[in-house]
């Protein structure tokens, strides 16, 4: 196209303008990135899961445990592929500050069923080897300097060993990593044997059982088959797909994240609206220039594309600067709040919807001007100017 | 003319052509309103969740729990150790006994009314003297539980965000039925978001045998707060940790909160650098249409000083504009307004108001001034440094 040297040349006339509409264009784009991170915080990345794995807790309320018994009676119903136990621990290390979920399991059982958390082979190994061991995740280990070998001292807080005493030490075997980004990467977890043969109550109880199924499909109908199971026991349990289950913990946040989520989305567009506005604004000031580009020859449409084209290039620099800001900042940075949010990333399918919003950027500031500029009758232009 | 005078004059000059830019100005405006609005909603919630959790704590009310526990979902007490801690030096007592409280915190899954799944709700069973203990507490309809019945009072704020909390409406959990047989209010703290019971009735149902997780504790005065501390602590009988009230729900608050306000603050910044980036372009094209008239003023003999001033004022007055309208719009839409949330450390749900107060409007208006102050500052540093004679040239 011939006149995109034209378009650049007209960038650098008021260099300053051009430079702080591309800047709040990119801070748009870097206050979108966060806006999609956060969101997948505060849904816990409920969208990644499998719609293969069931929650099995108690009915009254997952804070209430459940026999251990219960896992074989689980595995032996019709349509459960697998099944793993997990226990809450709920220590603090050092300071409740620094806060870590701590999950008691059965490693094997628990590496089958949960095939998202990548674990090097040696590293397993020495894992199921130790009883005391434990696996961190990458994250965890970044924020707190956890090296292979490490011992962990953690304070109990619910439960003590049966000595008296609520220090339970724990030694890192295995550093592991999500498969896909998503995956929550700051646990830490420990034997559910070293847990239950140490602790002083509580013995042969657990937090809840996740099953692997055969079929999705029939989820309804396994969830149904377990709850049934152990009906009128004095442990009756609630069992919902995973996915439901997450939905539901994030719905117990409430909707301070919705808020939060629909203000920023409020000055995500007014920031736009008010680059848009500059944008047309520049377009309107050369109303005589675009005449005497008709004077010379050049087609209204023509005129049109060129007005377009500015406005759609200078979002594009914008908007792909800002989302490659804000995806860096995002996956390097991490979060704002210093390691409190397990889940934090940019969903590639927000950054296209964030490509998406840079071409309706350059098309909504650019499509008035450039259609004035098409209907523009040469005297009536040259004449207003004064020119 | 005096310095003031010329300031005072030019200032005047500028303003009055306010209204030929107000496209822009509107605008710019606008940018900051959100920023200011988004800045203060969110730290309303921070705000809000701090005053429901730190309202409930009485500077003259102990909580005992076990050593080593942060929350009362993690503590265990024998009602032996309950016993001993009603001994305890400094205990305040009524006609009828000491005002101790020995309670049992549990979490049961009640739908939530907005989206229809199940919340941990906190259902507390409690000792007669927890009513009197909590002095803002008051039974606004139906009754109080009957000692020895399954019977529910429920916090105004739980009946509210949590569906079939009605009086009359009852709930099987265990196996047990429960019958709701009244609501209290507690001036919107934090006992409002809880279910209460008798502890006795609670304890078979969950298993706990003759244990409970807490024991609260009024005392004859907040001075006697040391001594009961150091006779419980230093009995060897016992095994506990004694805070007081206020300082265990600020250690409660804390972890929500330090979430919320860092989420708030580094969004607030963000939008600032954006909305300040639409100033400077207001305030240059602003700068730009009045080129001659500056650069006429100049050549009158008015100094580069007035000339900086009056740009920055402009942009001030346009940003405070947007702050006070954005701090309005987030007073009107979200002071009072009641939500629930997942208190992280006990896990179970907190009930709470949205709390504008003057403070953070203060914030909110301080902010918008700052960034009508840095949007300005360049422009402004143009207008004065404008060559006289080829600006009168121009146009």
């Amino acid at each position: 196209m011939k006149l995109l040297p034209l378009v650049w040349r007209n960038f650098g006339r008021r260099k300053t303008r051009t430079a702080f509409t591309l800047l709040s264009i990119v801070v748009a784009f870097i206050l979108f990135g966060y806006l999609s991170a956060i969101d997948v915080a505060f849904s816990f990345g409920v969208d990644i899961l499998g719609a293969d794995r069931l929650i099995t807790y108690h009915k009254v309320s997952l804070v209430q445990l459940l026999p251990y018994s219960y896992q074989d009676r689980i595995a032996a119903i019709p349509g459960v592929k697998d099944v793993a136990t997990a226990v809450w621990f709920g220590g603090v290390y050092q300071d409740p500050k620094n806060f870590i979920a701590q999950i008691a399991v059965e490693p094997e059982r628990f590496l089958r069923v949960y095939d998202e958390f990548v674990l090097p082979a040696e590293q397993k190994r020495a894992w199921l080897e130790d009883r005391t061991g434990c696996i961190v995740g990458r994250k965890t280990a970044e924020r707190f300097g956890f090296k292979i070998g490490d011992r962990i001292p953690i304070q109990g807080t619910f439960y003590r060993k049966s000595d008296g005493s609520s220090l339970w030490e724990v030694t890192v075997r295995g550093i592991y990593a999500g498969a896909k980004s998503g995956v929550d990467e700051t646990q830490l977890f420990f034997h559910y044997k070293y847990l239950d043969e140490a602790r002083e109550h509580s013995q042969g109880e657990t937090g809840w059982f996740t099953l692997r199924i055969d079929d999705p499909e029939r989820a309804a109908d396994v969830a149904r088959a377990v709850d049934t199971t152990f009906a009128n026991s004095s442990y009756e349990t609630k069992t919902s797909t995973e996915k439901a289950f997450v939905q539901g913990f994030a719905n117990q946040l409430g909707n301070i994240s919705a808020i939060l989520e629909a203000v920023m989305l409020a000055v995500f567009f007014t920031i736009l609206l008010v680059a848009g506005n500059t944008m047309a604004q520049s377009v309107r000031e050369r109303t005589a220039e675009l005449a005497v580009l008709k004077t010379l020859g050049f087609s209204d449409g023509a005129v049109l594309g060129f007005v377009l084209t500015e406005s759609l290039l200078l979002s594009a620099l914008g908007g792909a600067l800002g989302l490659l800001v804000g995806w860096l900042l995002i996956t390097v940075g991490g979060d704002p709040t210093g390691g409190l949010l397990a889940v934090f990333f940019f969903p590639a399918t927000d950054v296209a919807r964030g490509v998406l919003f840079v071409v309706l950027l350059g098309l909504a500031s650019g499509v008035l001007p450039a259609l004035q500029a098409r209907r523009l009758a040469i005297p009536d232009a040259l004449r207003r100017t004064g020119a | 003319m005096s310095a003031l005078a010329q300031l005072l004059a030019v200032t005047a000059i500028h303003l009055r052509s306010l209204p030929q830019r107000l496209g822009s100005s509107a605008a710019a405006a606008i940018g900051v309103a959100g920023v200011v609005a988004t800045m203060v909603a969110v730290l309303a919630i921070a705000e809000g969740f701090e005053a429901a959790l730190s309202g409930s704590g009485a500077r003259d009310t102990a909580i005992v729990l076990r050593s080593g526990s942060d929350t009362e979902m993690s503590s265990l007490l024998t009602l032996e150790d309950a016993r001993v801690i009603a001994d305890g030096p400094g205990v305040r007592h009524s006609p009828a006994g000491p005002l101790t409280s020995a309670e049992l915190f549990v979490v049961v899954d009640v739908p939530k009314r907005s989206t229809g799944t199940a919340a941990n709700v906190p259902l507390r069973g409690v000792e007669p003297a927890a009513l009197q203990i909590r002095r803002d507490l008051r039974v606004v309809a139906g009754r109080a539980f009957e000692p020895g019945r399954n019977e529910i009072l429920a916090g105004v704020g739980a009946a509210q965000q949590f569906a079939d909390l009605e009086i009359g409406s009852t709930h099987r959990w265990s196996g047990t039925e429960w019958t709701v047989v009244g609501h209290f209010s507690s001036g919107g703290t934090l006992w409002e978001s809880e279910l209460w019971c008798d502890a006795r009735v609670l304890q078979p149902l969950y298993r706990r045998g003759s244990t409970v997780q807490s024991v609260y504790v009024q005392l004859e005065s907040p001075a006697g707060f040391a001594a009961f501390k150091d006779a419980l602590t230093s009995d060897p009988r016992l095994d506990v940790k004694v805070m007081l009230e206020e300082t265990y729900f600020a250690e409660q608050s804390e972890a929500l909160h330090t979430v919320i306000t860092s989420l708030g603050f580094f969004i607030a910044t963000l939008m600032g650098v954006g909305a300040v980036f639409g100033a400077v372009n207001t305030m240059y094209s602003a700068v730009a249409s009045r080129t001659r008239e500056i650069a006429t003023l100049r050549a009158l003999g008015f100094g580069a000083g007035p000339v900086v001033v009056s740009v920055l004022a402009e942009s001030t007055l346009i940003a405070l504009a947007g702050g006070v309208a954005g701090g309005l719009a987030a007073q009107l839409a979200f002071d009072g307004y009641r939500t629930s949330t997942l208190n992280w450390s006990s896990f179970s749900q907190v009930t709470f108001a949205f709390d504008v107060t003057p403070a953070l409007l203060a914030l909110g208006v301080a902010w918008a001034i700052g960034m009508g102050l840095l949007g300005g500052l360049l422009p402004a540093w143009r207008a004065a440094r404008l060559p006289v004679a080829q600006a009168l040239r121009e146009l």
